[in-house]
């Protein structure tokens, strides 16, 4: 048995200690925000926070994540993700959707650190999150209007 | 893609579908002439109203009005969606068209995916067969959609005048709202009275002055689950009972299992099954994790005698080869060859494309429960028609009896349109456990080693410029392997090359006085399929890199010189003079940035692109910016056609810098996306989209953002060094 906690809530499970967390999260808690995309932390769609950093949850075993706070896209509710949220729906960030969760994921990393990111900060935090859809420029775009509308909250 | 490219753009000419391409689309899926009797919805004709009205939902009550939309009583407006979101946002645009005609709110709009029908859902451009690609979705739907919602306004509108006893004339609808005087009523209210009418058997569209939706930003529909989590793709199908299958295929395409040994495998924790099929070994678990420990212990030997041996550098010395002789002549225009014999100066370039993986972020996967008269399925279905066909073929029941349930796609660029693939493998595996739903996986290897991979190509041209700076030929001879040829699609072949080898060249605008072009398929053992724009996506480098190279030997801004040779295409010159216009063509740029421009049209949208690159001083080299002028007929949803540009650029941009799948003996290299690097963030330029104003139908946008870029950006670096570029990708220096 393993224990984990996610956003908020103990769960034991069951399962070999070397199940990556994404399929932890996926096939035993049935929580299918948090996605595969190539299973070795190389594309970011698997992004979840692990005591409040972004980690990818294809590589890492659940025997890794015990006894640490794990959040997801289904949990999160930080104002900094609010606004994150909020900022990606206006502009429409989104097109096939499949990458997003892990996207919005980082970008509540970055803006939880960091208040008012630039440009550079802005595709250093994110170089890790793949979108073959390339809505890059309106995920910059949407980092700068959540971090505008924290104004210093996150 | 361009399915059916032919007669789309025959279609698209004349808004109706070409006999030709029903009957060769029959004969293509093998299809006989009765199993879709009743199909033939054409733009502009009645029959589109005359299926499916009044009946219910399934679910519930709520009434039909006609096979695209349903008003429940909760005011809520649901639009039928025919055609697959990949995220080019069709859910919001066919919402859209519906709405506008019906003067719903756009807050009371929903929408759901086509059930498999093609005698309601068909692509009318595609004849009897429901399907989505060649950027079609819109441009097939613009008539059929704004004249079900005018319709079904209609409907409402005599429910009412009915109900209130005051002539039709002198009802207004509005935002959701029917009035007459002080008396008002939602659709809601009247959906029940208003789907027991006759249908309107010629409604009545808006003139476009009237539009309050199409041309104006429409949020998209798909925002709010896209972002929380809950919107469900393939991947997330959740079935009591369910299973996940992963397969062990063979290291090439064409390779057979000669003997397996799954012992270890079937003893492995979590394991219901391990099966063969005919194109690999699916070991079949509990659980993903469990199905992927378990798929490392199965043993195969394969027969791989029928699979490619030969390594990248072989194929292109083939296609050289086979471009050093002469090719199947499709265009010709004056006299090339004796122009070109007596020519002082002639330029020759010699290009290579490399083959590209579609490497959508969600890796393919099909959900499927076989039963014995019944075959149902969950994914992301973007041929419909097809895959019944084949689903059909592979386990015994009849193409009717495969119930589909379409799911968002998590990227497709092509390649979810692809007969005889991963969908007949989740249902070879899963007739093999009836009764059980089964959710074949890929992994992003599976994914990039099974590809069905954009061509690999090469190019020789040879031209001419006069000495008052003309351009006076162009001999090009273009060689790829085809898409279609070996295909369940070879029957749409017309002519002796296959058109995807040298389509974007076989309409050459330019008006070059001497002009040849010479095509020719090269077979080799490695699968091929649309990608984005097709074969849009090189040739378009090829030409627009080579203009320049004449450009540049006429002594001639290149601009200019496009512009001399575009003189009888209007909307060729719109969009070069608009992106030339916003992007300050004739200003100087700071130190280390130079431009270059390339224009294309692809599924009957024009599309011209401005690249700023700055080249640093360890000749690496950046771009910055892209400024695209897009003229895709009346802009339905402008924030859409922006947001499929700057995708367009991005991905192009992603091919035209780093993308490349190539073969050692036989054998794909790349696996993941380490060796297979797409754009990231840090790479993508500032985008800016400007829309040409247009009154012309809507054509597509989902693909003709791509082509351009790679040339803008070529031209960006030949204007720098010059030094032509003829090879992709580009890579990271000058």
């Amino acid at each position: 048995m393993i224990s984990l906690t996610i956003n908020g809530k103990t769960h034991e499970l069951d399962v070999d200690p070397d199940t990556p967390l994404l399929w932890a999260l996926r096939d035993e808690l049935n929580m299918t925000g948090t996605k595969l995309g190539c299973g070795m932390a190389l594309c970011g769609a698997c992004t979840v926070h692990m005591n409040g950093s972004p980690i990818r949850s294809c590589s890492l075993p659940i025997s890794a994540a015990a006894g640490a706070k794990i959040e997801t896209i289904e949990g999160i509710n930080s104002p900094a993700f609010q606004a994150v949220q909020q900022a990606w729906r206006e502009l429409d960030v989104v097109q096939c959707g499949y990458c997003q969760s892990g996207q919005i994921m980082s970008a509540t990393a970055l803006l939880q650190g960091n208040k008012k990111p630039t440009d550079a900060q802005i595709d250093a935090a994110m170089s890790g999150n793949l979108c073959r859809c390339a809505t890059y420029q309106r995920i910059r775009g949407a980092i700068h209007q959540a971090a505008d509308k924290l104004g210093g909250k996150a | 893609m361009n399915f059916l490219k032919r007669q789309t753009i025959h279609a698209q000419q004349h808004n109706e579908p070409s006999a030709l391409s029903r009957r060769n689309f029959l004969q293509a899926v093998g299809l006989g002439g009765g199993l879709l009797i009743g199909s033939g919805f054409v733009a502009g004709s009645a029959q589109v109203f005359a299926a499916d009205t009044t009946s219910a939902d399934a679910s519930g009550d709520v009434p039909f009005f006609n096979a695209f939309v349903k008003i429940s009583p909760d005011n809520k407006v649901t639009i039928v969606v025919k055609h697959l979101d990949m995220g080019q946002g069709v859910s919001t645009g066919l919402t859209a068209l519906v709405a506008e005609e019906l003067d719903a709110s756009w807050e009371q709009m929903d929408w759901e995916f086509a059930p498999a029908d093609a005698s309601r859902y068909n692509n009318l451009f595609w004849g009897p067969a429901q399907g989505t690609g060649g950027s079609s979705s819109i441009a097939n739907s613009w008539m059929q959609l704004r004249q079900t919602g005018a319709a079904a306004r209609e409907m409402l509108v005599a429910a009412a005048a009915a109900e209130w006893k005051v002539p039709a004339s002198e009802i207004q609808v509005k935002n959701g709202v029917i009035s007459h005087g002080k008396r008002t009523s939602t659709f809601g209210a009247l959906a029940a009275k208003a789907a027991a009418l006759p249908v309107p058997q010629k409604p009545v569209v808006k003139d476009p002055k009237d539009f309050q939706l199409i041309g104006k930003t429409i949020p998209r529909k798909d925002s709010f689950e896209k972002t929380n989590g809950t919107a469900i793709y393939t991947q997330d199908i959740q079935l009591p009972g369910m299973l996940t299958a992963l397969v062990v295929y063979p290291p090439q395409l064409f390779g057979k299992v000669k003997k397996v040994d799954a012992a270890k495998a079937k003893a492995a924790p979590g394991v219901v099954a391990v099966v063969e099929f005919p194109r690999g070994v699916a070991v079949v678990a509990e659980s993903f994790w469990a199905a992927q420990k378990a798929r490392k212990l199965v043993q195969v030997e394969w027969d791989l005698s029928a699979c490619e041996t030969r390594s990248s550098d072989e194929l292109f010395k083939a296609c050289h080869d086979a471009a050093n002789k002469t090719g199947a002549v499709i265009k010709t225009a004056g006299d090339a060859t004796a122009t070109l014999a007596k020519a002082d100066g002639v330029i020759s370039a010699q290009y290579e494309l490399p083959y590209l993986a579609h490497a959508a972020i969600e890796p393919l996967n099909c959900v499927v429960k076989a039963e014995k008269n019944s075959c149902e399925l969950w994914y992301a279905c973007q041929m419909p028609t097809v895959d019944q066909q084949q689903v059909a073929a592979a386990t015994g029941v009849k193409p009717e009896q495969v119930n589909i349930h379409t799911l968002y796609a998590g990227g497709s660029f092509g390649r979810r349109a692809c007969p005889s693939d991963y969908v007949v493998d989740a249902a070879n595996i899963a007739k093999q456990i009836p009764g059980r739903a089964v959710k074949m996986v890929w992994t992003r290897e599976d994914e990039i080693l099974n590809g069905r991979y954009r061509p690999m190509a090469v190019h020789h041209l040879r031209g001419a410029v006069s000495a008052d700076g003309k351009a006076l030929a162009w001999q090009h001879h273009a060689v790829a392997q085809a898409i279609l040829r070996g295909t369940p699609f070879e029957a749409m072949i017309q002519g002796p090359v296959d058109s995807t080898v040298a389509e974007g060249i076989d309409d050459m605008h330019y008006a070059i006085p001497n002009l040849q072009v010479q095509a020719t398929e090269i077979p080799i053992k490695v699968s091929t399929l649309w990608w984005r724009s097709v074969g849009h996506s090189g040739n378009a480098f090829v030409v627009e890199t080579f203009i320049d190279q004449l450009a540049k030997a006429a002594k001639k801004d290149p601009v200019i010189f496009r512009r001399e040779l575009l003189a009888s295409e209007p909307r060729a010159l719109g969009v070069l003079n608009l992106a030339a216009q916003k992007s300050d063509w004739n200003k100087k740029l700071p130190e280390g940035v130079s431009r270059g421009i390339a224009v294309h049209k692809s599924f009957g949208t024009w599309v011209a692109q401005v690249a700023e690159v700055r080249v640093n001083s360890d000749n690496s080299f950046k771009v910055e910016r892209v400024v695209c002028a897009v003229d895709c007929g009346v802009a339905v949803n402008p924030d859409v056609i922006r947001a499929q540009m700057e995708g367009g650029i991005g991905m192009g941009l992603s091919a035209a810098l780093g993308e490349a799948i190539t073969l050692k003996n036989g054998v794909v290299e790349q696996t993941n996306y380490h060796s297979y690097p797409l754009l990231r963030i840090d790479a993508m330029p500032k985008v800016e989209v400007h829309i040409v104003p247009s009154a012309e139908t809507p054509s597509g946008v989902g693909e003709p953002g791509l082509p351009p870029v790679a040339g803008a950006v070529a031209n960006a670096l030949f204007a720098a060094t010059g030094t032509p570029r003829t090879r992709l990708p580009l890579g990271t220096k000058v």
